[in-house]
Order: structure tokens, then sequence, then C-alpha cells
């Protein structure tokens, strides 16, 4: 069949069906196969083929301590590391039923928006890449990598923290790392004035991005979306406003949102997110109380040499013999927390053994598996990579 | 722990009244519901008309000690502020020779991901799923559905004997 589009082009267009694979090796895929059904250009159905960094969380977490638990949980998203560990914890804490003191709260928000920031920045930079813009690619790993120092001094661990433990944090802030934070601060605005020159107005980037993959405000729940792909279709909806934990409720911020629902939209809502989280990160460092790191039930397990060796000297947690196997009672616990790149929930059934007899990890990508088959029908082939990088979708994490 | 929410207690009183199920609040803004699996559509319908527009969590257990299955609705709503607070436990079960339950993709689409997956992780049936197949799993993957409680998992020692 043979049709002519406008006569005055001249050029004969063959509709042509076909179907095409993308990935799991495809640059733009990441470890996911993406089987595309097409006719001509315009994308007709997509089979998303996950699993190819599969690990089995859930399954493992049936022969692992609740403890040993949690660098194995941190590992699906590495980049977001502080967030997975953190709604687990928050999971294990309602079994166990511990309150946690008001500074580990703060000092809980304070690496958990450092952590957004940098998985906003590495969100960012895959999607320049995606969209053929290298600058932004580098741009978004070296800024990411001011964040990712800071969480080392924190931490003492680059990607994977393992920083919060039940009823608390390991390691107190020093003032050496309240400075660091200040100064990425104001390197950071002054970046993100550049991000807006070089990418978010760069006419070529708005031209990828505007109208493509448009999501509505029903379609987004009906979808189930998540996060900022969904605070972007004109939702308001975040975990730290709706059900807030950490020290959330004691610090001002507001929650950026669009109604236009496309890639651009999410572009943005993420870049303003970035500000959102240092505004929180401002007030933690000038609002932070006195006080302990660690709940008082597991604290005074500590035996009192190695309290004045760790803690008097390097104002460190060591780990009491509780935390080798504890055995929480019987039942069952949801937690939710606003992650990176979402809503990331926790189900956790207790058996009275010192192993969870279920762990559930809903992570925001595994809710965005669904999101991402239903924008592509109907989108230009072109603009699959533009639909795939704005929705920040992250392999490993959506396999577990 | 503060009060449980009010809106939440009288939604399952009414629940319990209209259906005659069980359901309870535990916690401020959490409650469960339990249910049938022959009726658990239309109480689906119920609670997607009163607000409740979106699934969390679709979750398999296995009991291997009374040969059942249990699966977990998690539900909870975007466009209602109120009801967003809120996390309700759907539950229902079946024994190990029927394990077929009805899905609920026609009152929310966002089950898609997470039915599929119980499929394939434990073995139970969803009908009217509109694509019941593999997701995770190797494409030459065999044996018992990995999530079952049957499924062992071969632990490596940390030290490895010496060949003879």
């Amino acid at each position: 069949m043979t049709s002519q589009l406008e006569p005055s082009f001249g050029v004969e267009i063959i509709p042509v069906e076909g179907e095409l694979n993308v990935g799991p090796q495809h640059p733009g895929s990441g470890h996911m196969r993406i089987y595309v059904k097409l006719n001509g250009d315009i994308i007709e159905d997509v089979d998303l083929d996950v699993g190819y960094v599969h690990r089995s969380v859930e399954k493992l977490s049936e022969v692992r301590n609740y403890m040993h638990l949690i660098p194995l949980i941190e590992r699906p998203a590495i980049l977001d590391s502080i967030h997975m560990n953190l709604g687990y914890i928050m999971a294990v804490e309602k079994i166990l039923n511990v309150d946690v003191p008001e500074r580990a709260q703060y000092l809980r928000t304070l690496v958990a928006e450092v952590n957004r920031i940098a998985s906003h920045l590495y969100g960012m930079g895959i999607l320049a890449i995606f969209l053929g813009h290298s600058t932004g690619f580098m741009w978004g790993f070296g800024d990411r990598e001011v964040w990712v120092e800071i969480l080392q001094a924190i931490t003492g661990a680059r990607v994977t923290n393992s920083y919060i433990i039940p009823g608390g944090v390991r390691r107190d802030l020093t003032p050496a790392i309240k400075e660091m934070i200040e100064k990425a601060i104001v390197y950071q605005r002054k970046k993100i004035q550049d991000w807006y020159k070089i990418l978010v107005n760069n006419p070529n980037i708005r031209a990828r991005l505007e109208n493509v993959g448009v999501m509505s405000k029903e379609n987004a729940i009906k979808w189930g979306a998540v996060g900022p792909n969904l605070r972007a279709s004109g939702v308001y909806y975040d975990v730290r406003k709706i059900e807030p934990y950490g020290a959330y409720d004691k610090v001002d911020f507001e929650i950026p949102m669009y109604k236009e629902g496309d890639a651009y939209a999410r572009t943005l809502v993420r870049f303003e997110e970035m500000e959102q989280s240092m505004r929180i990160l401002e007030q933690v460092i000038k609002q932070i109380p006195d006080g302990n790191i660690l709940s008082d039930r597991f604290f005074k397990q500590i035996p009192p040499v190695r309290l004045k060796k760790w803690w008097e000297g390097q104002r460190r947690v060591v780990f009491p013999g509780y935390y080798a196997s504890f055995r929480p009672p019987k039942g069952e616990a949801i937690s939710r927390v606003e992650a990176g790149r979402g809503e990331l929930a926790y189900y956790i059934i207790s058996d009275g053994s010192p192993k969870p007899y279920r762990l559930r990890m809903i992570t925001p990508s595994y809710r965005l598996i669904y999101v991402f088959k239903e924008l592509c029908k109907g989108a230009r082939y072109a603009d699959l990579v533009a639909i795939y990088g704005s929705l920040d979708y992250f392999p490993p994490e959506a396999d577990r | 722990m503060s009060a449980p929410n009010d809106n939440l207690a009288k939604i399952i009183q009414d629940l319990n009244s209209k259906f005659k199920v069980n359901g309870k609040v535990e916690g401020t803004n959490r409650a469960t519901i339990i249910v049938d699996k022959s009726q658990i559509l239309e109480i689906a319908n119920y609670l997607k008309q009163i607000g409740f527009d979106h699934v969390k969590a679709v979750t398999g257990i296995d009991y291997p000690e009374t040969e059942e299955f249990e699966v977990v609705y998690h539900i909870s709503s975007y466009s209602d502020l109120a009801l967003a607070k809120v996390i309700v436990a759907l539950r229902e079960k079946t024994s190990y020779k029927d394990p077929v339950f009805p899905s609920l993709f026609k009152v929310w689409e966002s089950v898609w991901t997470g039915e599929r997956e119980t499929y394939e992780m434990l073995g139970i049936v969803f009908e009217g799923h509109p694509e019941l197949r593999r997701m995770f799993l190797d494409e030459d993957f065999e044996g018992v559905y990995p999530l079952r409680k049957s499924y062992k998992l071969k632990q490596e020692g940390v030290f490895v004997d010496k060949p003879a």
C-alpha cells in the first residue's frame, strides 16, 4: 500500500508494521528489554521485559535476620539507599514498638533530603544523555558527587550507607559536616540556574519534552503513578505531607505541582523539588535539637567501656548484642516513605522468629512499570527514550 | 498512638453491616477487611465508589501448615485527601486445591503489575487479568514457584570443604 502524505513533499510514505527490540543492551534501556510493536513510527504497544537484575530480596528475606537484611534491602536502589533503608526500618520499628529520639528524627530527615537531591541529579543526568545532551549527563553526575561526599562524611559509606538502625541512627552530625552542607547548598543553588540555561530552557530539549508522554490526572490515578510523575499530573500527594515521618511535620516546605502531565512538567517538578530539599536542609541544620541519637531502650544495653570509646570519643553508636537476632512479637506492619522516585512501601509479617515470615517491598519504579507501558501507547518511536527518561525509571529498583 | 481516624471507623462500620464481613480498625490510619473471595469484587466496587482509587501493593502469602494462600491488597486514595492518610488491607484466603482468585483489574487498573508478579512467584491465578504471564524470572526457570515456602534456598557455607 502506498500513500502520499502531502503532494508538496513529494515523498512516498509506506506504512510498515513491525516489531523492534530495544535493549537490554541498548544505551537507552538500562537493564530492560522493551519490545516495541510499531505501525510506521507510532508505537502501538510495548511489552516490558523486566527482571534482568532481579535479586529476589523478598525470598532471601525468609532466611536473613532483620538486621542482616538492611544492606540487602538497600541494594535495589543504590542511588537512593537512604530511603530504602529508612522505609524498612520504620516498618521494623512499628513491629518492635520503639520510640525514636528527636535528634535522630532530624538526622533521618537530613540524610533523606541529601539523598533525594543526589537521586534527582542522577535522574536528570540520565534523561539528558537519553536526549543526546552529554553536558547534562556530566553535570548531573558531577553535581551528585557533592552530595555523595556529604553522605560519606555523615555515614562513612558512599552508596549503600546502612545509616538508619532500629531506634535511631548510627552516627552524629559534626560542625564540619554542617559547614559542608551549607557550602553545598550555595553551590547547588548557583548551579541550578546554570542547569536552567543549558538544559531546562534549551529549545531543543523543550521540543523533545513538551507535550510528550502526556498523563492526565485521571490516568495518573487510575494507573497508580507515584512521586514526581504523579505530582506533574496535578495530583497533590506526597507522603511527607500526608503521613509525616522523621521531622517533616516540623519543617516548612512546599510540594511542587504541575497540571500539564508531560515529560517537561516531570522534569520541572524534579528541579523544584531539589530547591525545596535544600530549604529543608537549611531548617534542619538550624533547628536540630541536642540529645541522644539512639532510643534509650537500646542505648542502655551498650557496655560502658565501648560507650566511652565510641560514643563519647567519636559520637558513633556501637551495636548492642540485642541487634544480632532479636525476635519481634507476632504481627504485621506497613510503612511508607517518599523516596526520590516516589512512594515506597514495606509490608512485613512477623511470626515471632528472628526472620520475617514475609517481606513485601513495593518500590516506586515497580509501580511505574504499568504507567510506562500505558504512556508509550500511541507515542512516536523517537519519543520512547524521552518518556522513559522523564519517568526516572530505575530498573534494579523495579526488579528488586 | 493517637486516636483512630473517625472517618475510617465509620467506613469500616458501614462495610461490616452492609456486607457482613470482618473488618476492623488497627491503629490510627490502618484497617483490615477480611473477605471471602466470592464477594471481593462486590466489596472492591463499593470501596472504589467511596473514594479508594488505587492499589498500592498486592501481596501473596503462603501458609503451608493450613495449606492456604492469602492475597492482601493494600488500597488507598489519591484524590480524596482524608482517605489518602488511610491504608486499608483487603484480605482473602483460599486453599491449595483451588488457587484461583478473581482479578481486581476491572476495578483498579493499578493491580496489573502486582497480580502478575503474584501469579509468577506463588502460582496464584487471577481470573480476568488481561496479561497473566511471567515477568521477572528467567525464561528457562523450572521448579516450584519461588515464593512458596516449599521452595528452599540453597545456602552456601562460609567455609568450603577441600576436595579430597
